[in-house]
């Protein structure tokens, strides 16, 4: 089947998205190239069939966001918001990802080889997020389920607030948020992070990663802790 | 939300694209700041002695028809400052001898209705309310040379819609601002100034960052020192780009709540609220892009 090709030089982001959630076009296996994206905004949301699509440039704010069955890869940088609310399929960035990446994904798998900005995985609530390089600040805020690996270091408040997602990390933790604690890593962990590593094409070995996870002192309110977490 | 968007000139060859490279970076940022638009470019200094003013008429009753004229003679008849003026419709350059303070007492006597933009030996300030593209037609943004510039476009949110409260913003001598975001302490800001005889022109919370750090650099401060104490002492939400005759800087927030991202080249260094500003640099898909980090100083020299 002949690849779909868009250049955003000419075509408008909506009327490629147009295509690429038409009911009358053959997408499943369908390859998908974007040319010139520029640094703009709401590239190939909403996808719900098995697309590949490779974005070729820097993308602007919630590319590949609500993502569901397509593989979307980004050769350059993705901005705010990438893979946000992601269902299910495959979202690569090459480059660096800014802040929320993988924001509130509920499947899925989002890799990033490069840095990610602030709030990585924030309400994170099944997805997988995989980044070669560091995260920034507040990563997995909040985060209810999935994993967050993150192959470098960790900003300040990593895993505040966390629920039930658990978060990987191989390099410095500049400082944990609250009720997030290091977790020795258990036999289950090692497998999980060397099936994700692996699916994310990451070098390391597992037993580099530490855990965390919540300590759940948040679950239930304490009247005695007068505010002070 | 606003956009912010600066050009640093590495290649002096370049200098005199240095407008033409930077309009579509400001029309790019139409969707962040559709309101108004404003643009601060550093030119090679006037002789020591020498100070220019940029002048703003939209305020007056003669609006873009202002009779620029008659002030400048009128100005070299009161003060003998051999000055001159650089016009373009509601805007003008005047340059003059001697210190810019007895300038500015007489024109606050004799031309009231006129706002000072900026004051220096190198910075030219233009800005305005309208579509960025409308404020740089207006102005002629494209035909700016010079070695380095700071532009804005404004959706406003802390303060009412009107020339005066565009960015950029400026204080003393050879000093711009830009912001992206909202400020949550600019009223405390401004009590702790006023008494060291600081005086303000708008209710806006840029303003306050401005005057703060512009403040500090007078007390002796260097760039950086000034910036790590606005760190301390401005509360909110902000990235901010600042101009001086030989630099650029940026900082951002601790949350990074509003966006940045630089393009660098052996030619130029180009700063964005987004990448979508910077795609026509020239060479930039070989530049090595990067998002500034939050609570960290950047300064880029000439």
């Amino acid at each position: 089947m002949e690849a779909l090709t868009f250049d955003l030089a000419r075509d408008t982001v909506r009327e490629m998205n147009k295509q690429l959630h038409s009911p009358g076009v053959a997408l499943p296996g369908r390859e998908v190239r974007v040319f010139n994206p520029d640094g703009a905004h709401n590239i190939a949301v909403g996808l719900n069939a098995p697309l590949n699509v490779i974005v070729h440039g820097h993308a602007g704010y919630y590319a590949a966001g609500m993502n569901k069955h397509a593989n979307v890869s980004i050769e350059g940088s993705a901005s705010t918001g990438v893979a946000e609310n992601m269902m299910s399929g495959t979202v690569r960035v090459k480059g660096f990802a800014s802040n929320a990446a993988g924001a509130s994904a509920h499947g899925g798998l989002l890799v990033v080889d490069g840095d990610a900005g602030l709030r990585c995985g924030i309400s994170l609530k099944g997805g997988d997020i995989v980044v070669g390089g560091s995260v920034g600040s507040f990563t997995g805020f909040m985060a209810q389920a999935g994993r967050i690996v993150i192959c470098g270091d960790a900003g300040d408040a990593l895993g505040d607030s966390l629920y039930e997602a658990v978060i990987y990390v191989r390099g410095k933790v500049a400082s944990l948020g609250a009720d997030a604690q290091v977790e020795p890593m258990g036999e289950a962990d090692i497998t999980t992070l060397t099936a994700l590593l692996a699916a994310a094409d990451m070098n390391y070995d597992a037993h580099q990663f530490k855990r965390i996870a919540s300590a759940r002192s948040l679950y239930h309110w304490n009247a005695d802790a007068e505010q002070e977490y | 939300m606003c956009g912010i968007v600066g050009l640093l000139l590495k290649n002096p060859s370049l200098q005199g694209q240095l407008g033409e490279l930077m309009v579509p970076m400001l029309i790019g940022m139409t969707d962040r700041g559709p309101d108004s638009a404003g643009m601060a470019v550093f030119t090679p200094p006037l002789p020591d002695g020498r100070r220019k003013l940029s002048l703003y008429s939209g305020l007056a009753e003669q609006g873009a028809g202002y009779d620029w004229r008659s002030l400048v003679a009128l100005l070299n008849d009161a003060l003998n400052v051999d000055a001159s003026a650089v016009t373009k419709g509601n805007h003008a350059i005047v340059t003059f001898d001697g210190e810019p303070a007895a300038v500015k007492t007489w024109l606050n006597t004799h031309a009231p209705s006129l706002h000072v933009l900026s004051t220096g030996r190198t910075i030219d300030l233009y800005k305005d309310t309208g579509k960025p593209a409308d404020v740089a037609q207006r102005y002629a943004f494209a035909q700016l040379t010079g070695s380095h510039l700071v532009g804005h476009t404004r959706m406003a949110t802390e303060s009412a819609v009107t020339p005066d409260r565009a960015h950029p913003f400026t204080a003393g001598e050879d000093f711009c601002l830009v912001h992206n975001g909202s400020l949550s302490n600019p009223y405390g800001v401004r009590r702790m100034l006023e008494p060291r005889g600081i005086r303000f022109e708008t209710d806006n919370d840029t303003e306050a960052a401005c005057r703060f750090l512009e403040w500090r650099l007078r007390e002796g401060d260097d760039l950086p020192t000034a910036l790590q104490r606005g760190f301390e002492a401005l509360d909110g939400f902000y990235t901010f780009l600042m101009g001086t005759p030989s630099e650029l800087a940026l900082i951002r927030d601790p949350f990074a709540c509003k966006p940045a991202v630089v393009a660098e080249t052996d030619d130029y260094v180009a700063i964005s609220s987004e990448f979508r500003s910077l795609a026509h640099l020239p060479d930039v898909k070989h530049a090595q892009v990067f998002e500034p980090a939050p609570e960290h100083v950047y300064v880029w020299k000439l």
